[in-house]
């Protein structure tokens, strides 16, 4: 399906699924998994690719016990928590005092409360990271845990959806879901073009008229507007 | 006798020809939609609301009924013909149903999980109809303080007891509170979390964040960790069970449905918890235990059973109290409050015949489900070869035209983005997706709850503790929150002691 190489690289120590621990003692081992590509635990391997950029840290010596290296990484999950916290605490001192017989509280102290709260959850998830903790990412039928997060298939993808949301009112759903569609297929690694084109076209054509023509869902014509 | 009127007054609605039509559309797209693997039935619903946005609330909710059921449905087919389990309430459907499906017995494993889909539906269904209008009576009684306290303890429940790490449940519950808070605040009309872009004033819409964490957010995490090699799929004929299948599915049908129904209804149930627990029961009651995790029909039959029966579960809590404990519900909750409507005591008295209607369509669409899956399944067994390209290409398509469509806004595609890059996020970072849709939908309404009980009591803080209902519900709160520290100092020292004398 795709035309890009794997990447190379050793795959690093995968955790137990949800379910293989929960499972532990109800399920019996299985003894042999034919399909299942176990990933072989890396000795050394280089900082996990899938750490997003911002928070990358570099300290490429600290290389004692690289396979149990913490997700630092999680300490941007805090930082995002934070910034959050902080933003809605300022946001509603902005409010205005509207305090009235009718609503004693006021629109004021959720918002505080919940930013207060943001901020110290904050503070125990980054305790938390700091003792070791880690989430586990989510495992699914497509999904191998075991491959680094592809960026570029990721921001192609999210390019697509863009180009979608911009040029949906000015060409209309029937050519900018094309796009979408073309573009995400593209992104995924596709590269039967001319296929894809028509996939695209036939499906934003039918969704067109089944959901806008037949059912009145708001979507736009755009520039087809007489033709469709 | 009355709701016995109802319901009977419901499936006439029901079974008028187009209505009929409807129900078995929302089925066949219900189980086809679910069948192609990674979207599980929360997104299964998700992504289908938009096809109802052009219906009456009727036939939208007998839709729903069928896209709820054979989302659930199509579900464990993927399980069972593909090795890995799409949630982890099918873990189980997953390991067993596959390795039946790999010593040739996938017919068989799909119709166990299709009878026994069955049987828990309908019984699951019944019981809806017994237990809802009790809890209805009871939580009509209950008085603003009362509710607050139970939208609190919603809160702890899908974020405490469910999920592995509290702290990570707490952060994703946060989120969806503050995501629930933009807009203008309905009491004083003050604007929070605007920022000034218009836009926004009238909220965020529950449907673009479910469409986009649910579906955005999965499709991107998926796509950035794609399989290079599609995972095998297993062929099959036709589903049919001989009579030994039967001798040996039938009890933990049962079985799996006694436990799957009380634990979709209690606020933190969910459906792993009963799936395992009717796979312990069935090994060891089983005459065949060496067959356990080779392939005994037993451990599809029963967890299956379990799975269907607590999703009926979870419709009393969210149609009679308006409390989603699960995120298939949770996207039915917001899909109802799409038409306006919601979901609480007091729906079964406005809109008495709406509700009774769904519930008429869940035992009829169940019924199609079985007519439609026996011989249907070698098809839907063809979807999971679809291309994966087209599979995620097409779920980002359908995401954008779904949330598009609810307010014909381009904007809502950038907040459908951002939120589905949250959700990637989560993801990546193991934090539970449940906490924040509940926050989303619970979180306003907590906090209206919250100030009407408030109001009554001038501002005073005693105003949140009502009768003794909000008592025991602060009581069991407290019980959860603090449950690792009393399993630490009260009850290890206890069972310390106990074991020692």
């Amino acid at each position: 399906m795709t035309t890009r190489p794997d990447r190379g690289g050793d795959p690093p120590p995968r955790p137990a699924a949800p379910g293989e621990t929960g499972a532990a003692g109800a399920v019996p081992s299985i003894p042999e998994q034919p399909t299942a590509e176990r990933p072989q635990p890396a000795a050394a391997r280089p900082a996990p690719a899938d750490v997003a950029p911002a928070v990358v840290t570099d300290d490429p010596a600290d290389g004692e016990r690289p396979a149990t290296r913490p997700d630092r990484a999680q300490y941007g999950v805090c930082a995002f928590l934070a910034l959050v916290g902080a933003l809605v605490i300022v946001d509603a001192t902005r409010i205005g005092h509207a305090v009235s017989s009718a609503d004693p509280v006021g629109p004021k102290p959720v918002p505080i409360l919940l930013g207060v709260l943001l901020l110290v959850i904050a503070a125990i998830y980054a305790v938390d990271v700091a003792r070791g903790g880690t989430g586990e990412p989510e495992a699914g039928e497509d999904v191998d845990l075991s491959s680094p997060i592809d960026w570029r298939t990721l921001l192609l993808l999210i390019g697509a959806f863009l180009v979608n949301a911009v040029l949906i009112d000015r060409l209309g759903w029937v050519i900018s879901g094309s796009l979408l569609f073309w573009g995400c297929a593209f992104a995924l690694g596709n590269r039967h073009h001319v296929r894809n084109l028509l996939i695209a076209v036939a499906l934003s054509l039918i969704t067109f008229y089944t959901f806008a023509i037949g059912l009145g869902v708001n979507l736009p014509a755009g520039v087809l507007q007489g033709i469709l | 006798m009355d709701n016995l009127a109802s319901l009977l007054d419901g499936f006439a609605t029901v079974v008028t020809p187009m209505n009929l039509l409807i129900a078995l559309l929302g089925v066949t797209i219900g189980t086809a939609v679910g069948v192609l693997p990674g979207i599980g039935p929360a997104m299964t619903v998700a992504l289908l609301l938009p096809v109802t946005y052009g219906m009456e609330p009727a036939q939208a909710f007998i839709m729903f009924a069928g896209i709820f059921y054979g989302g659930m449905y199509g579900g464990s087919t993927t399980s069972i013909l593909l090795n890995t389990p799409g949630e982890s309430s099918s873990v189980i459907t997953a390991i067993e149903g596959n390795r039946m499906a790999r010593a040739g017995r996938a017919a068989q494993a799909l119709a166990t999980a299709a009878i026994g889909s069955f049987i828990a539906g309908t019984i699951g269904t019944l019981l809806l109809v017994l237990v809802a209008p009790p809890v209805v009576a009871f939580a009509v009684s209950l008085g603003a303080p009362d509710y607050f306290a139970l939208m609190l303890l919603s809160f702890v429940a899908v974020t405490a007891v469910l999920g592995a790490s509290r702290v990570r449940g707490f952060a994703s519950l946060l989120i969806g509170l503050v995501i629930g808070i933009v807009g203008i605040d309905a009491v004083s009309g003050q604007q929070r979390l605007t920022f000034g872009v218009p836009l926004l004033a009238d909220g965020i819409d529950v449907v673009v964040v479910a469409v986009g964490i649910f579906a955005v957010g999965e499709a991107l995490w998926i796509a950035a960790h794609l399989r290079r090699r599609a995972a095998e799929v297993i062929g099959v004929g036709r589903p049919w069970m001989g009579r030994q299948d039967w001798k040996r599915s039938w009890k933990p049908w049962l079985r799996g449905t006694a436990y799957g129904f009380p634990f979709g209804a209690l606020p933190a149930g969910g459906a792993e918890i009963p799936t395992f627990l009717s796979y312990a029961t069935e090994k060891k009651l089983s005459k065949h235990p060496e067959e356990f995790g080779r392939g005994a029909i037993e451990g599809v039959a029963g967890p299956e059973a379990a799975n269907n029966a607590s999703a009926a579960g979870t419709l009393v809590p969210m149609l009679a109290i308006g409390l989603p404990t699960n995120a298939t519900a949770a996207v039915m909750l917001a899909a109802f409050q799409q038409y306006g409507i919601q979901p609480g005591p007091l729906l079964f008295e406005r809109e008495s015949a709406l509700v009774w209607t769904l519930i008429a369509s869940l035992f009829v669409g169940n019924l199609l489900l079985l007519v439609l899956n026996l011989p249907l399944a070698p098809a839907w067994a063809r979807l999971l070869r679809i291309p994966r390209p087209y599979l995620y290409a097409g779920i980002l398509f359908f995401a954008s035209m779904g949330a598009y469509a609810v307010n014909a806004q381009p904007f809502d595609l950038f907040l459908l983005l951002t939120l589905g890059l949250i959700g990637f996020g989560m993801r990546r970072f193991g934090l539970p997706i449940l906490p924040l849709i509940v926050g989303v939908i619970l979180g306003p309404r907590a906090e209206l709850q919250g100030r009407r009980a408030l109001q009554l009591s001038g501002g005073e803080l005693h105003g949140l503790v009502g009768g003794w209902v909000s008592w025991l519900i602060y009581a069991v709160i407290a019980v959860v929150l603090l449950w690792p520290l009393l399993g630490r100092f009260v009850v290890r020292p206890l069972r310390g002691r106990l074991v020692t004398g």
